[in-house]
């Protein structure tokens, strides 16, 4: 039975914005559904080891060159930009306190996690939305696998676990560029470089980043992943897959650190009321 | 297997409308007496490749009912209805294969998903399958990129038949095809037959294949052309018959004549 719409929708700013808003809710049920079946197929066990690996693999050994260099360029551009206003200021020496504060609360993670959305959330989207348009998904189903189990559960996973390890890795690379343009070109001492960096972050600051990574991996496999399953006919069904998967990662990443960074700040407030500060 | 008047929807592009596939008063039951050839001729869009997913309960009818043994699936569990799936081979129309698997892991995968055989008895059964369609061991290290089309149809019917379903379907199994790779293909199926007592439901466009392989015709119209009380079904019979049927909707398509067609593509 042909489906009509009920509405026809009248050419308004108003009815526009109310039907955008409609889709945007429509598309968010969607997304919540396909989490919750995600969930589901994890709970009702796990694919081939074979099948794990070669996701972890291309998630986590094949990501670490492009985190490095993020990482390393994030750091090293922090020192040139933020020499000048320590400097101003006379506190260069707290200068790796406040790289190393923001690289591991804030930029480590959200620039980490955008790079990531990039490089692995639109391959993912591409590749599951190749699948679909050439009925690889619907071959899976005919020989008695769950396509969810067998293609979403092990790039979620790949992506939950080693986005985190990976945004360790931006730090730690991020940190040493930093440093390295800190004290080698613009002549702080190292000694109070990692003394005042030693003073102001505390592991809990490497936690929230490490926290916020869990978060940001799920949101990109997760939207990836339904964006490739519900892709489009053709060439230009995946190629908007792929576009479209790193949008919703991008936008998804910076609502989630906000709210995460809210929670977080608040959360050390009620642990230490009484915060160490720069100054 | 039985399919009762069946509908199904399928929208594109946005959450409201969109546009519809629709099969309208579909009711078959397939290979349930006899091991039988049923051909489903109609042509593109009338809901040919539709009708197989159904039947495959790969897409849920919005209306209808389709029953695997005399049960609805509505009536079975998911993990039911993933284990009878498997009496089911399913050629498809672009063949399928996982492109990052290889010809040999491609055959495989029905057996290593469902069953717990040893890589051993698994290396038999594919190396078998790939001389029942006429391919040598040799092309299993091989990926799908590196195949011809008619390769890839061979394959895809390697891989259908691993798990000795009882039911095999293939959706334009010769579309793309020379016409000596058609033929072989045609014949593959006739052999399939006889190796092993299966039920085979072709779609197809090739008339070709209708003269050789079929045991019965049914064809599919398109719903647009019909009027809201007509079946969609327009014909059922043997392949000699839907040659001479006088039917002019049959005739016109087995014949292949464009007719009035012409003058509606003008119009429009």
């Amino acid at each position: 039975m042909a489906s009509v719409p009920l509405i026809k929708p009248r050419e308004t700013p108003i009815h526009l914005l109310g039907q955008l808003i409609v889709n945007a809710i429509v598309a968010l049920g969607d997304l919540a559904l396909f989490a919750q079946s995600v969930a589901r197929s994890m709970l009702s066990g796990l694919p081939r080891s074979s099948v794990m690996t070669q996701s972890f693999y291309e998630v986590g050994v094949c990501s670490i060159p492009v985190v490095m260099v993020t990482g390393l360029f994030i750091g090293m551009v922090l020192a040139v930009q933020g020499y000048d206003q320590f400097h101003f200021m006379r506190m260069e020496s707290k200068l790796g306190a406040a790289i190393n504060a923001s690289l591991v609360r804030e930029l480590g993670p959200t620039l980490a996690a955008v790079m990531l959305a990039g490089r692995v959330g639109s391959s993912m989207a591409a590749e599951l939305g190749t699948m679909r348009v050439t009925e690889q998904i619907d071959a899976l189903r005919a020989l008695g696998a769950n396509p969810i189990q067998y293609l979403v559960v092990p790039r979620f996973l790949a992506c939950f676990l080693l986005i985190p390890l990976l945004t360790a890795v931006a730090d730690a690379i991020g940190i040493l560029g930093g440093w390295l343009i800190g004290t080698q070109v613009m002549g702080i001492s190292s000694f109070y470089w990692w003394l005042h960096s030693r003073q102001f972050i505390a592991i809990y600051d490497v936690n929230c980043g490490l926290m916020k990574s869990f978060f940001f991996g799920a949101a990109i496999a997760v939207i990836s992943c339904h964006q490739g399953f519900h892709c489009g006919a053709g060439a230009e069904g995946v190629g908007r897959a792929s576009t479209q998967s790193f949008v919703q990662s991008f936008v998804a990443i910076l609502i989630l650190d906000f709210f995460l960074g809210m929670f977080q700040s608040s959360l050390y407030y009620v642990l230490w009321p009484d915060p160490v500060s720069l100054f | 297997m039985r399919s009762e008047d069946l509908t199904s929807e399928r929208s594109h592009g946005g959450p409201i409308g969109g546009a519809v596939i629709e099969l309208r008063s579909v009711s078959r039951t397939f290979g349930t007496n006899s091991v039988l050839r049923d051909l489903l001729i109609g042509e593109s869009g009338c809901g040919k490749s539709v009708m197989l997913k159904l039947i495959m309960g790969m897409m849920e009818p919005s209306s209808g009912e389709i029953s695997w043994y005399g049960r609805s699936l509505k009536s079975r569990r998911e993990e039911e209805v993933h284990r009878d799936r498997l009496s089911f081979g399913y050629l498809f129309q672009s063949a399928a294969l996982f492109d990052s698997l290889t010809v040999f892991e491609n055959i495989a995968f029905g057996l290593r998903q469902n069953t717990r055989m040893s890589e051993l008895q698994i290396t038999h059964i594919v190396h078998d399958r790939l001389r029942d369609v006429g391919l040598p061991t040799s092309a299993s290290s091989k990926k799908p990129a590196e195949l011809s089309g008619g390769m890839k149809k061979r394959v895809g019917l390697a891989r259908a038949l691993a798990l000795s379903p009882e039911i095999v379907l293939y959706d334009e199994p010769t579309t793309g095809l020379d016409p000596i790779m058609t033929d072989i293909i045609n014949e593959l199926i006739l052999r399939t037959r006889e190796r092993q007592p299966v039920t085979s439901i072709v779609v197809t466009h090739e008339m070709a294949t209708v003269r050789k392989v079929a045991d019965r015709v049914v064809m599919l119209y398109p719903l647009t052309r019909l009027r809201h009380d007509e079946p969609q079904i327009v014909f059922e019979g043997t392949a000699e018959e839907a040659f001479h049927s006088p039917d002019p909707r049959v005739s016109q398509f087995v014949h292949g004549q464009a007719r009035e067609r012409l003058q509606e593509l003008a119009a429009a």
